[in-house]
C-alpha cells in the first residue's frame, strides 16, 4: 500500500515528526542542499540502526535513499518530512521485494527443500510448518531429520512431523547426517512430491559444521535452499547471513518468531547481503504460524509503525464486511453499547489473544504507546461475566444501572461493585474517545488524529 | 484508501481501541488494588497448602553464593576459553586500533568509534552516551584505547555475579528466556558445574511444551548423570516442578535446576504461567535462589525489551548470556545492566557441557572491541 494513505500519515509519526524537525529548520530556503538531505539522512539512519539493520546494509541503504531524495524536488512538498518517509518506505520495500514469492517446484518431483542456520533459530519448526503448508495445498511430503547434533532434535522433527501429518525419515542410529539426507531423498522419490531436509543448527565461522552443510547440499542437489532467521537478530544478521550464502546457493530466507515485538531490521541485513527474497515468515510456535512474507509489513515495521496490516488482514477472517461496516458506523455515531463491546471482544479473541492484537495498533493520542498496555486475560474473563450478567437494557444504556443494579450484576458475576463500577466509568471513558476520534476527519491534522 | 478498506479498518481496529483504553484504565487502578481475586486456586499445587516456610526478607542470611566457577579444573575449559570469549583478549578491532592510534581525532573518527559498539549490538543510545562520555573527560591520546575500554568496563563494574544457592536445604534456579535462546542447554551445563562443585542436583523438564523439549533435557540429565522429573508432554509445568521440588527435599539435594518452554515476552498468557510457575517453587521451597533469564548473543536490541519484560513478570536475578562462541558481541548486556542492574552471571561458549564460563566484565569488553 502507498504511503498516502491517511492512517499511514500517523504511523510514520515518529520518525516523521523527527523528520519535520528538521526541514522546519530549512524551510524558507527554497533550494535543498545535500547537506539538508544529509540531516534528514541521520535521522533515518538512527531509525534503521535502532531496529537492528546492520550498519553496511544501513549505509548502502542511505546511499539509494539520497540519491532520490536529491533528484527529487522534495523542498517543493508542502510535508517534505512526509516526503522522505515516502521514499525510505518504497525504498525498503522495493529492496525487500517488491511481491511475495513462493517455493519454487521442481519440474522433476520430487522438489527438494533444505533448511539451514544458526541454532535456535528455527529450522525443525519452519520445516514442520512448511510440510504442513505443503501437504494441506495437496502434496505429499517427507521431513528427512538430517540434524544428529542436538539431543533429541530427531524425536522434535518425528513429533511435529506426526502433528502435521506428514512423513518423516529418521535414523536413530545414523552418525553422518550426509547419509541420512541421502537415504532421504531415495525414500522421497518413491512415496513424496515434496521432501523437506532439516539440518543442525551451526554458527557460520564453525568450519568443520560449514563444510559439512556443503556436503549435505551437494548430495541432495535441493531446489530450495532456505536460510532460517530469527527475526530477534541483531547486527550478526548481516555476517552469518553473508557467510551462509558463501557455503550455499541459496534461494531464499525465512523470518521466524515475527510474533514477538522486534523491529526486524535484521530482515533488511540478510537481504542486502544476500541478495533473495524472504519466502516465509513465522508467526508463531503452531504448526499453522506460517504466513507469505509481505516486504510492505516489514518496511512499515522496521520504520516503527505498528502491523496494521496484519490486524486488518486478521479481522477480515473473523468479520463479514457488513458487520463491519455496521460497526463502524456505530462507532463514528458513538452508538456502540455494551453489547457491541462484548461481541467485538469474543471476535478479537477468534483473532489470536486481546494482548497481542491491541500491540499491533501504532498508539493512540492520549492513551500512549499501546505495546506497553499489559492485559490480564484474568481481566477480559471478569469484564465478559460482568457484560454477561447486566439485562439486554442494560448493555445498550449503562447509564440506567442504579447502586442497586450494580450489586446485583456483581453478585451475578462473582465481581465486587467496585470492578462494576470501574468497567462502567472505563466505558463511559472509551465511549467519550470515540465520540471525539470520529468527530476528526480522518488525513487531517497529525497532532491529536487517531490512525483511522 | 478505498472506504471499505477504512470500514474495515475501523470496525477490527475499534474494539481494540476500547479494549486498550479500558486496560489502560483498569490497570492503573487494579494496580494499587488488592491482586484480583484469584480464579480457582491454581491447578499445578496438588498437595494441599503446605505451610510455607519462612520467606527470607531481602536483607537475611546472605544467600550463601558460591564461587564462580574458579579456574575450571579442566585444561579443556582454559582452551575453549581461548576460543571463546577471550580469543582476541586486548586486540582490539584493525579499524578502532587505526582511530585510537591517531594523535587526534576527528569527527568521523567519533563516529568510527561510535559504530564499532553499534556493530556490537551495544544500541546507539548506550553507544552515543559512552562515546559522549569519553569525549567529554578528554583523555590524552595515549590513553584513548584504555579509556574507552575502563568506561564500558565501569558500566559493567560493580555487580554480583555469583550464582546464588538459598537459605534453605534444598535451592530453585528457574532458567527462562524466549524461544531457542540456549535454555535447556545452559541447564545441562550449571547442572554439569553445579556437580562438580560437589552439589547434588536435579533437573525438573518443565517444558512441557515444545516438542521433544523432554527428551532433550533428559539426554543431557543422563550425560551429565543427574536425576530428572518429567511429567507427560503437554501436562503442567508448575505440576513437574512441585514433584521436582518434593523429590529434591525428600533427598536432601542442593539444587533443582528448572527448565521452562521458550516464551516471547509479549505473550501475556504465557508470562502469567510463568508466574505461577515460579509462585510454586516459591511456596514448596521458600524462595527461588536464581531467577536466570538466557539471553542469546546474536540478539539485538529486542534484548532489552525482553530483560524488561520478564523483569517484570518474575524479578530476573540474573542473565546467562550464549553463544558468545560466534561473531555475535552481545552488546545488549550493557542496557540490561545499565538500565535494569540485572548482571551477567556466565556465559555460554559454545555446545558441550564444558562450555560455560564466568562473565568477566574486562574480558567481555575486550571481545566486543575487538574484530570478529
Ligand atoms: N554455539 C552455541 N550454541 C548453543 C549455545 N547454547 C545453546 N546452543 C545451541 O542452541 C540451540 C538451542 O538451544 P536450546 O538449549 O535447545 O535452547 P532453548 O532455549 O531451550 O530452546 P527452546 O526450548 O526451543 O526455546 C541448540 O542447538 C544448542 O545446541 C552456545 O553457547 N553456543
Ligand atoms: N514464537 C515463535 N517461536 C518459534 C517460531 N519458530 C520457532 N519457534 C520456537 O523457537 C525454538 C527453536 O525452534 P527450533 O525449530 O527447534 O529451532 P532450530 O534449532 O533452528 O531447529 C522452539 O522453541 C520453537 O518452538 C516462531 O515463528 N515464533
Ligand atoms: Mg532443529
Ligand atoms: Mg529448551
Amino acid at each position: 500500500m502507498a504511503a498516502d494513505g491517511p492512517y499511514n500519515e500517523r504511523m510514520f509519526e515518529v520518525l516523521g515528526e523527527r523528520l519535520e524537525g528538521v526541514f522546519k529548520r530549512l524551510r524558507g530556503k527554497g533550494r535543498l542542499t545535500e547537506k539538508d538531505v544529509e540531516a534528514a539522512l541521520r535521522e533515518i539512519r538512527l531509525a534503521l540502526l535502532e531496529a537492528d539493520v546492520a550498519l553496511p546494509a544501513t549505509k548502502q541503504f542511505l546511499a539509494g535513499v539520497r540519491a532520490r531524495a536529491i533528484g527529487d524536488d522534495i523542498l517543493k512538498s508542502l510535508t517534505p518530512g512526509q516526503q522522505v518517509i515516502k521514499i525510505v518506505h518504497e525504498e525498503l520495500i522495493r529492496i525487500l521485494g517488491e511481491k511475495e514469492s513462493a517455493i519454487r517446484f521442481s519440474s522433476h518431483p520430487p522438489t527438494v527443500i533444505m533448511l539451514a542456520g544458526l541454532q535456535g533459530s528455527g529450522k525443525t519448526t519452519a520445516a514442520a510448518k512448511l510440510g504442513n503448508h505443503l501437504k494441506k495445498k495437496g502434496r505429499r511430503v517427507l521431513l528427512v531429520a538430517a540434524d544428529l547434533e542436538r539431543p533429541a532434535a530427531i524425536k522434535q522433527l518425528e513429533v511435529l512431523g506426526e502433528q502435521a501429518g506428514v512423513g518423516v525419515h529418521a535414523d536413530h542410529e545414523a552418525k553422518d547426517p550426509v547419509v541420512v539426507a541421502r537415504d532421504g531423498i531415495e525414500r522421497g522419490k518413491m512415496q513424496a512430491d515434496v521432501v523437506i531436509v532439516d539440518t543442525a543448527g551451526r554458527l557460520h565461522v564453525d568450519e568443520d559444521m560449514m563444510d559439512q552443510v556443503q556436503r549435505v547440499h551437494d548430495v541432495i542437489s535441493p531446489d530450495e535452499v532456505l536460510f532460517v532467521l530469527d527475526a530477534m537478530t541483531g547486527q550478526d544478521a548481516l555476517l552469518s547471513a553473508n557467510a551462509f550464502s558463501e557455503r550455499l546457493p541459496l534461494t531464499g530466507i525465512v523470518l521466524t518468531k515475527l510474533d514477538g515485538d522486534a523491529r526486524g531490521g535484521a530482515a533488511l541485513s540478510a537481504v542486502t547481503v544476500t541478495k533473495k527474497p524472504i519466502k516465509f515468515a513465522g508467526v508463531g510456535e503452531k504448526l499453522t504460524d506460517l504466513e507469505p512474507f509481505h516486504p510492505d509489513r516489514i518496511a512499515s515495521r522496521i520504520l516503527g509503525m505498528g502491523d496494521v496490516l496484519t490486524l486488518i488482514e486478521k479481522a477480515e477472517e473473523v468479520v463479514s464486511k457488513e458487520d463491519a461496516e455496521k460497526q463502524a458506523k456505530k462507532i463514528l455515531e458513538a452508538s456502540f453499547t455494551l453489547e457491541d463491546f462484548l461481541d467485538q471482544m469474543q471476535q478479537v479473541r477468534k483473532m489470536g489473544g486481546i494482548g497481542d492484537m491491541i500491540k499491533m495498533l501504532p498508539g493512540i493520542p492520549g492513551v500512549g504507546k499501546l505495546s506497553d498496555v499489559d492485559v490480564d486475560e484474568g481481566d477480559v474473563k471478569r469484564i465478559e461475566a460482568i457484560i454477561r450478567s447486566m439485562t439486554p437494557q442494560e448493555r445498550r444504556d449503562p447509564r440506567m444501572i442504579s447502586g442497586s443494579r450494580r450489586s446485583r450484576i456483581a453478585r451475578g458475576s462473582g465481581t465486587a461493585v467496585r470492578d462494576v463500577n470501574d468497567l462502567l466509568k472505563q466505558f463511559d471513558a472509551a465511549r467519550k474517545m470515540m465520540k471525539q476520534m470520529s468527530r476528526m476527519k480522518p488525513g487531517k491534522g497529525r497532532k491529536g488524529g487517531f490512525p483511522l | 484508501m478505498t472506504t471499505e478498506l477504512l470500514y474495515l479498518l475501523v470496525a477490527g481496529v475499534s474494539v481494540l481501541v476500547v479494549a486498550a483504553i479500558f486496560f489502560v484504565g483498569l490497570r492503573s487502578k487494579t494496580r494499587a488494588k488488592t491482586p484480583p481475586a484469584p480464579e480457582a486456586p491454581p491447578r499445578e499445587v496438588p498437595a494441599p497448602e503446605a505451610p510455607v516456610s519462612e520467606a527470607p526478607a531481602p536483607e537475611e542470611p546472605p544467600a550463601a553464593a558460591v564461587p564462580p566457577a574458579p579456574a575450571p579444573p579442566k585444561i579443556s575449559v582454559a582452551d575453549r576459553f581461548s576460543r571463546g570469549l577471550a580469543k582476541s583478549r586486548l586486540v582490539l578491532s584493525e579499524r578502532l586500533n587505526l582511530v585510537l592510534g591517531k594523535d587526534r581525532l576527528s569527527e568521523d573518527d567519533w563516529d568510527e568509534i561510535e559504530e564499532a559498539l553499534i556493530r556490537a549490538d551495544v544500541g546507539v543510545k548506550a553507544a552515543t552516551k559512552i562515546v559522549t562520555k569519553l569525549r567529554t573527560s578528554k583523555p590524552a591520546v595515549s590513553e584513548l584505547k584504555a579509556a574507552l575500554r575502563d568506561e564500558m568496563v565501569s558500566v559493567l563494574s560493580g555487580r554480583q555475579r555469583q550464582l546464588a544457592m538459598g537459605p534453605g536445604v534444598t535451592s530453585v534456579w528457574l532458567v527462562t528466556g524466549v524461544n531457542g535462546v540456549g535454555k535447556t542447554t545452559s541447564i545441562a551445563k550449571l547442572a554439569h558445574r553445579m556437580k562438580a562443585e560437589g552439589s547434588s542436583v536435579v533437573v525438573a523438564a518443565a517444558d512441557t511444551f515444545r516438542a521433544a523439549a523432554i527428551d532433550q533435557l533428559g539426554t543431557w540429565a543422563e550425560r551429565v548423570d543427574v536425576p530428572m522429573i518429567r511429567h507427560d508432554p503437554g501436562s503442567d509445568p508448575g505440576a513437574v516442578l512441585f514433584d521436582a521440588i518434593s523429590y529434591a527435599k525428600a533427598r536432601d539435594i542442593d539444587l533443582v535446576i528448572a527448565d521452562t518452554a521458550g516464551r516471547l515476552h509479549t505473550k501475556t498468557n504465557l508470562m502469567d504461567e510463568l508466574k505461577k510457575i515460579k509462585r510454586v517453587a516459591e511456596r514448596e521451597a521458600g524462595s527461588v535462589a536464581e531467577v536466570l533469564l538466557v539471553l542469546d548473543a546474536t540478539v539485538g536490541q529486542n534484548g532489552i525489551s525482553q530483560a524488561k519484560t520478564f523483569q517484570e513478570a518474575i524479578e530476573v536475578s540474573g542473565v546467562i548470556l550464549t553463544k558468545l562462541d560466534g561473531t555475535a558481541k552481545g552488546g545488549i548486556v550493557l542496557a540490561v545492566e545499565q538500565e535494569l542492574g540485572i548482571p551477567v552471571k556466565a556465559v555460554g561458549v559454545g555446545e558441550t557441557l564444558d562450555d560455560l564460563q564466568p562473565f568477566v566484565p574486562g574480558e567481555f569488553v575486550d571481545a566486543l572491541l575487538a574484530d570478529s
